[in-house]
Protein backbone atom coordinates (compact mmCIF):
# COMPACT_ATOMS: atom_id res chain seq x y z
CA UNK A 1 0.00 0.00 0.00
CA UNK A 2 3.19 2.52 0.71
CA UNK A 3 5.15 1.48 -2.08
CA UNK A 4 1.45 2.42 -4.49
CA UNK A 5 1.46 5.84 -2.44
CA UNK A 6 4.66 6.46 -3.28
CA UNK A 7 4.61 5.63 -6.89
CA UNK A 8 1.70 7.93 -7.16
CA UNK A 9 3.57 10.34 -5.64
CA UNK A 10 6.44 10.16 -8.01
CA UNK A 11 4.20 10.31 -10.66
CA UNK A 12 2.65 13.35 -9.71
CA UNK A 13 6.10 14.61 -8.77
CA UNK A 14 6.94 14.30 -12.28
CA UNK A 15 4.22 16.37 -13.64
CA UNK A 16 4.93 18.80 -11.27
CA UNK A 17 8.40 18.80 -12.56
CA UNK A 18 7.13 19.58 -16.10
CA UNK A 19 4.92 21.94 -14.68
CA UNK A 20 7.55 23.81 -12.89
CA UNK A 21 10.00 23.91 -16.63
CA UNK A 22 7.19 25.17 -18.72
CA UNK A 23 7.10 28.16 -16.32
CA UNK A 24 9.50 30.91 -17.55
CA UNK A 25 11.20 32.61 -14.81
CA UNK A 26 10.19 36.38 -14.26
CA UNK A 27 10.88 39.44 -11.89
CA UNK A 28 8.79 39.24 -9.13
CA UNK A 29 5.35 41.32 -8.94
CA UNK A 30 5.46 43.29 -5.82
CA UNK A 31 1.83 43.92 -3.97
CA UNK A 32 1.01 45.36 -0.64
CA UNK A 33 -1.54 44.57 2.12
CA UNK A 34 -2.17 46.76 5.00
CA UNK A 35 -4.09 45.07 8.24
CA UNK A 36 -5.85 47.86 10.36
CA UNK A 37 -8.65 47.80 12.36
CA UNK A 38 -8.54 44.02 11.87
CA UNK A 39 -9.28 44.02 8.04
CA UNK A 40 -7.07 44.15 5.19
CA UNK A 41 -6.51 47.07 3.04
CA UNK A 42 -7.64 46.85 0.04
CA UNK A 43 -10.35 44.05 0.38
CA UNK A 44 -9.65 42.99 -2.97
CA UNK A 45 -6.30 43.10 -4.28
CA UNK A 46 -5.31 42.34 -7.84
CA UNK A 47 -2.42 40.88 -9.43
CA UNK A 48 -1.29 39.75 -12.70
CA UNK A 49 -1.53 36.00 -13.60
CA UNK A 50 1.91 33.89 -14.40
CA UNK A 51 3.99 35.79 -12.70
CA UNK A 52 5.52 35.27 -8.98
CA UNK A 53 4.39 38.13 -6.48
CA UNK A 54 6.10 38.76 -3.40
CA UNK A 55 3.76 40.17 -1.10
CA UNK A 56 3.99 42.85 1.39
CA UNK A 57 1.92 42.73 4.27
CA UNK A 58 1.86 45.68 7.04
CA UNK A 59 0.26 44.94 9.90
CA UNK A 60 -1.02 48.94 11.25
CA UNK A 61 -2.55 47.49 14.83
CA UNK A 62 -0.73 46.85 18.00
CA UNK A 63 -1.88 43.37 17.92
CA UNK A 64 -0.26 40.06 16.03
CA UNK A 65 -2.47 38.82 13.21
CA UNK A 66 -1.67 35.69 11.07
CA UNK A 67 -1.71 35.91 7.64
CA UNK A 68 -3.36 32.66 5.97
CA UNK A 69 -5.34 31.52 2.51
CA UNK A 70 -6.32 27.89 2.02
CA UNK A 71 -6.54 28.95 -1.63
CA UNK A 72 -2.91 30.01 -2.13
CA UNK A 73 -1.91 27.16 0.97
CA UNK A 74 0.10 29.93 3.01
CA UNK A 75 0.25 31.14 6.58
CA UNK A 76 3.05 33.57 8.17
CA UNK A 77 2.62 35.68 11.58
CA UNK A 78 2.38 39.03 11.55
CA UNK A 79 3.55 40.68 14.93
CA UNK A 80 1.67 43.94 15.89
CA UNK A 81 3.37 47.06 14.26
CA UNK A 82 5.27 44.51 12.07
CA UNK A 83 5.38 43.89 8.31
CA UNK A 84 6.19 40.13 6.56
CA UNK A 85 6.89 39.27 3.10
CA UNK A 86 5.04 36.19 1.70
CA UNK A 87 6.10 34.53 -1.67
CA UNK A 88 3.12 33.61 -3.80
CA UNK A 89 2.71 31.80 -7.36
CA UNK A 90 3.06 32.15 -10.18
CA UNK A 91 -0.15 31.72 -9.84
CA UNK A 92 -3.41 30.95 -12.60
CA UNK A 93 -6.27 33.70 -13.06
CA UNK A 94 -8.92 33.01 -10.52
CA UNK A 95 -9.65 34.48 -6.96
CA UNK A 96 -8.25 33.41 -4.42
CA UNK A 97 -9.82 34.00 -0.82
CA UNK A 98 -7.10 35.39 2.68
CA UNK A 99 -7.92 35.97 5.78
CA UNK A 100 -6.42 36.85 9.06
CA UNK A 101 -6.68 33.78 11.34
CA UNK A 102 -6.63 35.35 14.54
CA UNK A 103 -9.30 37.77 13.86
CA UNK A 104 -11.93 36.29 11.27
CA UNK A 105 -14.88 37.81 11.69
CA UNK A 106 -13.05 41.00 10.00
CA UNK A 107 -10.07 40.09 8.73
CA UNK A 108 -11.21 39.01 5.03
CA UNK A 109 -10.06 39.49 1.92
CA UNK A 110 -9.56 38.17 -1.55
CA UNK A 111 -6.60 38.12 -4.53
CA UNK A 112 -7.92 38.59 -7.85
CA UNK A 113 -5.73 36.96 -10.23
CA UNK A 114 -5.80 38.52 -13.96
CA UNK B 1 -15.14 32.88 24.21
CA UNK B 2 -16.29 30.52 21.12
CA UNK B 3 -14.02 31.81 18.71
CA UNK B 4 -11.01 31.56 21.25
CA UNK B 5 -12.31 28.33 22.06
CA UNK B 6 -11.66 27.16 18.66
CA UNK B 7 -8.61 28.77 17.93
CA UNK B 8 -6.67 27.08 20.31
CA UNK B 9 -8.66 24.06 19.99
CA UNK B 10 -7.28 23.79 16.50
CA UNK B 11 -3.78 24.32 17.29
CA UNK B 12 -4.20 22.02 20.52
CA UNK B 13 -5.38 18.90 18.18
CA UNK B 14 -2.39 19.25 15.65
CA UNK B 15 0.10 18.81 18.61
CA UNK B 16 -2.44 16.27 20.93
CA UNK B 17 -2.39 14.30 17.63
CA UNK B 18 1.70 14.08 17.63
CA UNK B 19 1.85 13.57 21.04
CA UNK B 20 -0.66 10.70 20.77
CA UNK B 21 1.01 8.63 18.14
CA UNK B 22 4.23 9.21 20.34
CA UNK B 23 2.32 7.83 23.41
CA UNK B 24 1.40 4.58 21.57
CA UNK B 25 4.74 4.02 19.89
CA UNK B 26 6.19 4.31 23.43
CA UNK B 27 3.73 1.72 24.90
CA UNK B 28 5.11 -0.37 27.76
CA UNK B 29 8.29 1.53 28.41
CA UNK B 30 8.89 2.59 31.83
CA UNK B 31 8.78 6.56 32.96
CA UNK B 32 7.35 6.89 29.21
CA UNK B 33 4.94 9.64 31.19
CA UNK B 34 7.59 11.42 32.30
CA UNK B 35 9.51 11.99 29.11
CA UNK B 36 6.46 13.06 27.16
CA UNK B 37 5.25 15.33 30.24
CA UNK B 38 8.60 16.91 30.01
CA UNK B 39 8.36 17.06 26.42
CA UNK B 40 5.02 18.78 26.50
CA UNK B 41 6.37 21.18 29.30
CA UNK B 42 9.87 22.19 27.58
CA UNK B 43 7.23 22.78 24.46
CA UNK B 44 4.91 24.94 26.31
CA UNK B 45 7.98 27.01 27.71
CA UNK B 46 9.48 27.10 24.15
CA UNK B 47 6.14 28.55 22.78
CA UNK B 48 6.34 31.46 25.36
CA UNK B 49 10.36 31.94 24.27
CA UNK B 50 9.05 32.05 20.65
CA UNK B 51 5.93 34.19 20.85
CA UNK B 52 8.04 36.70 22.71
CA UNK B 53 10.94 37.12 20.49
CA UNK B 54 8.17 36.41 17.01
CA UNK B 55 9.41 39.92 15.84
CA UNK B 56 13.28 38.99 16.00
CA UNK B 57 12.36 36.03 14.46
CA UNK B 58 10.44 37.51 11.85
CA UNK B 59 12.77 40.14 10.80
CA UNK B 60 15.83 37.78 11.10
CA UNK B 61 17.77 36.63 7.89
CA UNK B 62 16.10 39.26 5.92
CA UNK B 63 12.07 38.53 6.84
CA UNK B 64 12.29 34.69 5.99
CA UNK B 65 12.99 33.96 9.88
CA UNK B 66 9.86 32.81 10.35
CA UNK B 67 9.96 30.34 7.34
CA UNK B 68 13.51 28.94 8.33
CA UNK B 69 12.77 28.91 11.83
CA UNK B 70 9.64 26.95 11.16
CA UNK B 71 11.33 24.39 8.38
CA UNK B 72 14.03 23.64 10.69
CA UNK B 73 12.36 22.53 13.91
CA UNK B 74 10.28 20.62 11.70
CA UNK B 75 13.42 19.10 9.61
CA UNK B 76 14.97 18.17 13.47
CA UNK B 77 11.43 16.52 14.06
CA UNK B 78 11.39 14.42 10.82
CA UNK B 79 15.14 13.58 11.70
CA UNK B 80 14.13 12.70 15.14
CA UNK B 81 11.30 10.15 13.94
CA UNK B 82 13.26 8.87 11.65
CA UNK B 83 15.87 7.84 14.08
CA UNK B 84 13.18 6.27 16.40
CA UNK B 85 11.21 4.35 13.63
CA UNK B 86 14.66 2.75 12.34
CA UNK B 87 15.77 1.45 15.72
CA UNK B 88 12.27 0.65 16.72
CA UNK B 89 12.12 -1.63 13.22
CA UNK B 90 15.06 -3.45 14.60
CA UNK B 91 14.17 -3.73 18.28
CA UNK B 92 10.40 -3.79 17.55
CA UNK B 93 10.03 -7.69 17.56
CA UNK B 94 11.53 -8.12 20.51
CA UNK B 95 10.06 -5.49 22.30
CA UNK B 96 6.98 -6.94 21.18
CA UNK B 97 7.71 -10.78 22.66
CA UNK B 98 8.85 -9.47 25.98
CA UNK B 99 5.88 -7.39 26.45
CA UNK B 100 3.25 -10.02 25.11
CA UNK B 101 5.54 -12.69 27.25
CA UNK B 102 6.14 -10.78 30.89
CA UNK B 103 2.50 -8.68 29.78
CA UNK B 104 4.15 -5.41 31.95
CA UNK B 105 6.69 -2.69 31.16
CA UNK B 106 9.71 -3.31 29.07
CA UNK B 107 13.08 -1.40 29.73
CA UNK B 108 13.71 1.51 27.41
CA UNK B 109 17.33 0.43 26.93
CA UNK B 110 19.34 2.02 23.98
CA UNK B 111 16.08 3.26 22.44
CA UNK B 112 16.13 6.32 21.58
CA UNK B 113 13.19 8.41 23.56
CA UNK B 114 15.25 11.50 24.05
CA UNK B 115 14.38 11.78 20.22
CA UNK B 116 11.02 11.59 20.95
CA UNK B 117 11.20 13.79 23.66
CA UNK B 118 12.24 16.08 21.24
CA UNK B 119 8.96 15.74 18.32
CA UNK B 120 6.79 16.09 21.40
CA UNK B 121 8.82 19.28 22.44
CA UNK B 122 8.40 20.78 18.86
CA UNK B 123 4.85 19.68 18.44
CA UNK B 124 3.77 21.49 21.37
CA UNK B 125 6.09 24.48 20.74
CA UNK B 126 4.83 25.29 17.10
CA UNK B 127 1.76 25.17 17.90
CA UNK B 128 1.74 26.97 21.59
CA UNK B 129 3.71 29.95 20.10
CA UNK B 130 0.87 30.88 17.71
CA UNK B 131 -1.68 30.27 20.65
CA UNK B 132 0.44 32.73 22.99
CA UNK B 133 0.14 35.12 20.12
CA UNK B 134 -3.54 34.82 19.80
CA UNK B 135 -3.94 35.07 22.94
CA UNK B 136 -1.90 38.27 23.95
CA UNK B 137 -3.45 39.99 21.12
CA UNK B 138 -6.90 39.06 22.34
CA UNK B 139 -5.80 40.02 26.00
CA UNK B 140 -4.16 43.60 24.71
CA UNK B 141 -7.82 44.09 22.63
CA UNK B 142 -9.49 43.89 25.53
CA UNK B 143 -10.84 40.37 26.26
CA UNK B 144 -11.66 39.60 29.81
CA UNK B 145 -9.81 37.19 31.85
CA UNK B 146 -13.02 34.89 31.97
CA UNK B 147 -12.98 34.95 27.91
CA UNK B 148 -9.76 34.05 27.49
CA UNK B 149 -9.54 31.22 30.64
CA UNK B 150 -12.43 29.84 29.08
CA UNK B 151 -11.48 29.66 25.83
CA UNK B 152 -8.33 28.08 26.70
CA UNK B 153 -9.85 25.46 28.90
CA UNK B 154 -12.45 24.81 26.59
CA UNK B 155 -9.64 24.64 23.59
CA UNK B 156 -7.31 22.24 26.10
CA UNK B 157 -10.34 20.04 26.92
CA UNK B 158 -11.54 19.03 23.81
CA UNK B 159 -8.03 19.08 21.83
CA UNK B 160 -6.78 16.74 24.28
CA UNK B 161 -10.13 14.32 24.66
CA UNK B 162 -9.57 14.13 20.75
CA UNK B 163 -5.96 13.01 21.12
CA UNK B 164 -7.08 10.31 24.03
CA UNK B 165 -9.47 8.75 21.41
CA UNK B 166 -6.75 8.53 18.94
CA UNK B 167 -4.46 6.93 21.60
CA UNK B 168 -7.51 4.95 22.99
CA UNK B 169 -8.13 3.47 19.13
CA UNK B 170 -4.80 2.60 18.50
CA UNK B 171 -4.07 0.56 21.74
CA UNK B 172 -6.91 -1.93 20.05
CA UNK B 173 -3.94 -2.54 17.18
CA UNK B 174 -3.73 -6.19 18.32
CA UNK B 175 -0.06 -6.42 20.02
CA UNK B 176 1.34 -8.55 17.33
CA UNK B 177 0.92 -5.73 14.77
CA UNK B 178 1.28 -2.86 17.25
CA UNK B 179 4.78 -1.76 16.76
CA UNK B 180 4.91 -2.01 13.21
CA UNK B 181 1.56 -0.17 12.71
CA UNK B 182 2.77 2.97 15.00
CA UNK B 183 6.25 2.87 12.86
CA UNK B 184 4.27 3.30 9.70
CA UNK B 185 1.93 6.07 11.30
CA UNK B 186 5.47 7.64 12.64
CA UNK B 187 6.56 7.21 8.71
CA UNK B 188 3.87 9.04 7.82
CA UNK B 189 3.53 11.34 10.53
CA UNK B 190 7.34 12.13 9.61
CA UNK B 191 6.76 12.33 5.28
CA UNK B 192 3.76 14.85 6.64
CA UNK B 193 6.28 17.10 8.88
CA UNK B 194 9.04 17.23 5.99
CA UNK B 195 6.19 18.56 3.50
CA UNK B 196 5.17 21.20 5.95
CA UNK B 197 9.11 22.21 5.94
CA UNK B 198 8.54 22.17 2.18
CA UNK B 199 5.86 24.37 2.15
CA UNK B 200 7.57 27.00 4.76
CA UNK B 201 10.33 27.22 2.33
CA UNK B 202 8.66 27.61 -0.88
CA UNK B 203 6.59 30.69 0.38
CA UNK B 204 10.09 32.16 1.95
CA UNK B 205 10.97 31.72 -1.67
CA UNK B 206 14.19 29.39 -0.92
CA UNK B 207 13.41 26.92 -2.70
CA UNK B 208 11.35 26.49 -6.25
CA UNK B 209 7.73 25.11 -6.44
CA UNK B 210 8.14 22.70 -8.85
CA UNK B 211 4.15 23.83 -9.40
CA UNK B 212 2.05 25.20 -7.16
CA UNK B 213 -0.80 23.31 -7.06
CA UNK B 214 -0.66 19.82 -8.20
CA UNK B 215 -3.79 18.97 -7.67
CA UNK B 216 -7.11 20.74 -5.80
CA UNK B 217 -8.66 18.18 -3.76
CA UNK B 218 -10.62 21.13 -1.18
CA UNK B 219 -14.20 20.16 -2.77
CA UNK B 220 -13.79 16.52 -1.35
CA UNK B 221 -11.88 17.13 1.94
CA UNK B 222 -11.01 20.88 3.01
CA UNK B 223 -7.68 21.87 4.78
CA UNK B 224 -9.81 23.66 7.42
CA UNK B 225 -12.38 20.95 7.87
CA UNK B 226 -12.21 19.10 11.27
CA UNK B 227 -10.86 15.73 9.23
CA UNK B 228 -8.83 17.26 6.95
CA UNK B 229 -6.46 19.07 9.70
CA UNK B 230 -6.38 15.60 11.68
CA UNK B 231 -5.16 14.42 8.41
CA UNK B 232 -2.54 17.03 7.63
CA UNK B 233 -0.97 16.96 10.84
CA UNK B 234 -0.97 12.92 11.20
CA UNK B 235 -0.38 11.89 7.28
CA UNK B 236 0.68 15.12 6.01
CA UNK B 237 -3.05 15.49 4.25
CA UNK B 238 -2.75 18.78 1.85
CA UNK B 239 -5.57 19.93 -0.65
CA UNK B 240 -3.45 21.73 -2.87
CA UNK B 241 0.14 20.71 -2.33
CA UNK B 242 3.09 22.13 -4.46
CA UNK B 243 5.57 19.72 -6.07
CA UNK B 244 8.29 20.29 -4.00
CA UNK B 245 6.16 19.01 -1.07
CA UNK B 246 5.33 16.17 -2.97
CA UNK B 247 9.20 15.68 -3.37
CA UNK B 248 9.87 15.85 0.73
CA UNK B 249 6.94 13.87 1.36
CA UNK B 250 8.17 10.75 -1.07
CA UNK B 251 11.87 11.11 -0.27
CA UNK B 252 11.03 11.50 3.31
CA UNK B 253 8.95 8.40 2.93
CA UNK B 254 11.16 6.20 1.28
CA UNK B 255 14.33 7.28 3.31
CA UNK B 256 13.13 6.10 6.26
CA UNK B 257 10.83 2.73 5.02
CA UNK B 258 14.73 2.05 3.52
CA UNK B 259 16.34 2.92 7.03
CA UNK B 260 13.38 0.17 8.39
CA UNK B 261 13.84 -2.07 6.00
CA UNK B 262 17.96 -2.41 6.07
CA UNK B 263 18.54 -2.22 9.84
CA UNK B 264 15.35 -3.96 10.42
CA UNK B 265 16.71 -6.76 8.64
CA UNK B 266 20.53 -6.91 9.65
CA UNK B 267 18.94 -7.36 13.35
CA UNK B 268 16.04 -9.33 12.12
CA UNK B 269 15.22 -12.76 12.28
CA UNK B 270 17.33 -15.47 13.57
CA UNK B 271 16.22 -17.79 11.14
CA UNK B 272 17.79 -15.78 8.24
CA UNK B 273 21.06 -16.08 9.86
CA UNK B 274 21.05 -19.26 9.77
CA UNK B 275 19.71 -20.20 7.08
CA UNK B 276 22.58 -18.52 5.19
Amino acid sequence: MIAAKNSKSGALLAIGLVLAGSTAWAEDYDAKLVIRDHKFEPVELTVPAGQKIKLLVDNQDATPEEFESNELNREKIVTGKGTITVFLGPLDAGRYPFFGDFHQETAQGVLIVK
Amino acid sequence: MLGTGLLVFREVLEAALIVSIVCAATRGVRGRGLWVGSGIGAGTLGAIVVAFFASAIAAAVSGIGQELFNATILLAAVAMIGWHAIWMASHGRELAMEMKGVGSAVQAGSRPLSALLIVVAIAVLREGSEVVLFLYGQAASGASVVEIAGGIAFGIVCGVAVGFLLYFGLLRIPMRHFFSATNWLMLLLAAGLASQAARFLIQADVLPALGNRIWDSSAILSDHSLIGQALHTLIGYDARPAGMQLLFYAVTACAIALGMKLWGHAQGPSTRSSAA
